[in-house]
């Protein structure tokens, strides 16, 4: 049975709170007794995400869902959408702003690192929806 | 190497540590970076992270990754925000006056190792 563990809106352009969610969600995992690994691997797909709302969107939400032997994770935003998914998961392809990137965002690397750690991973994205990242985590060993 | 070692030779400012266990931390190796993607690339938990991002986004990916000690170099001064999260978080960090390279450079001749990149 899915158990909800975590639903967190994220705010656009807001940066002092950006990783919030994913700590939180971090602190979860830890207190339900997941492997570090496996949280860390959530946390860094986590972060990656929640970090791309705050940068590239008009807002969004996180939501985390729990079950016996995998954790789900959807991160939605309302827009404007990518318009190219094949570039946005090309390694090192970023439209970061100058802004974003004095930040030490924006390497183009996000969604690389998402893939690459998530045990499953999809996205969905369009102009009038906005975007939609949906992952996966095998829990059981 | 003992942190204690590590603020000697690269002369650090302490900006916030838990003084009773700081000194005695093991740093097996480091990452030097500017980019957040990067770092999270690691996987070390017993990295140190030299940098000279001093935003509080510094202090949150180093949480996401379990780093636990943040050298900013250039002699740069931490955002407020940056340290209140460190505080919170129980993250070390210090300032040192060398830059990236010299700072790696030092810690590298000194038997600190590059940091594996690990895909988990």
């Amino acid at each position: 049975m899915k158990k909800e563990i975590l639903e967190k809106e994220i705010e656009s352009f807001n940066f002092q709170s950006g990783g919030e969610a994913s700590s939180e969600l971090k602190n979860k995992l830890r207190k339900l007794g997941i492997d570090s690994k496996i949280i860390r691997k959530t946390a860094i797909v986590t972060y990656e995400l929640e970090m791309n709302v705050i940068i590239h969107s008009l807002g969004g939400k996180i939501t985390a869902e729990i079950s016996e032997d995998e954790l789900e994770i959807k991160v939605s935003d309302q827009g404007p959408g990518i318009p190219d998914i094949d570039k946005a998961l090309t390694p090192g392809f970023s439209t970061a702003s100058d802004e974003i990137r004095e930040m030490g965002f924006g390497a183009g690397m996000g969604l690389v690192n998402v893939r690459r750690y998530a045990d499953d991973f999809s996205i969905k994205s369009n102009e009038a929806e906005g975007t939609t990242v949906k992952i996966k985590m095998i829990l059981a060993n | 190497m003992k942190l204690k070692t590590l603020k000697s030779l690269l002369q650090t400012n302490t900006i916030f540590e838990e003084s009773e266990i700081a000194d005695d931390f093991d740093v097996v190796t480091a990452c030097g970076a500017d980019l957040m993607s990067d770092v999270l690339a690691l996987s070390n938990d017993k990295t140190l992270l030299l940098t000279g991002l001093t935003n509080p986004q510094v202090v949150r990916t180093a949480e996401m990754v379990g780093i636990k000690i943040i050298v900013f170099v250039r002699a740069k001064e931490p955002q407020i925000e940056t340290v209140a999260l460190a505080n919170q978080l129980g993250i070390f960090l210090y300032s040192t006056a060398k830059p990236l390279f010299e700072a790696c450079g030092i810690l590298y001749n000194n038997g600190v190792g590059a940091e594996e990149i690990n895909y988990l």
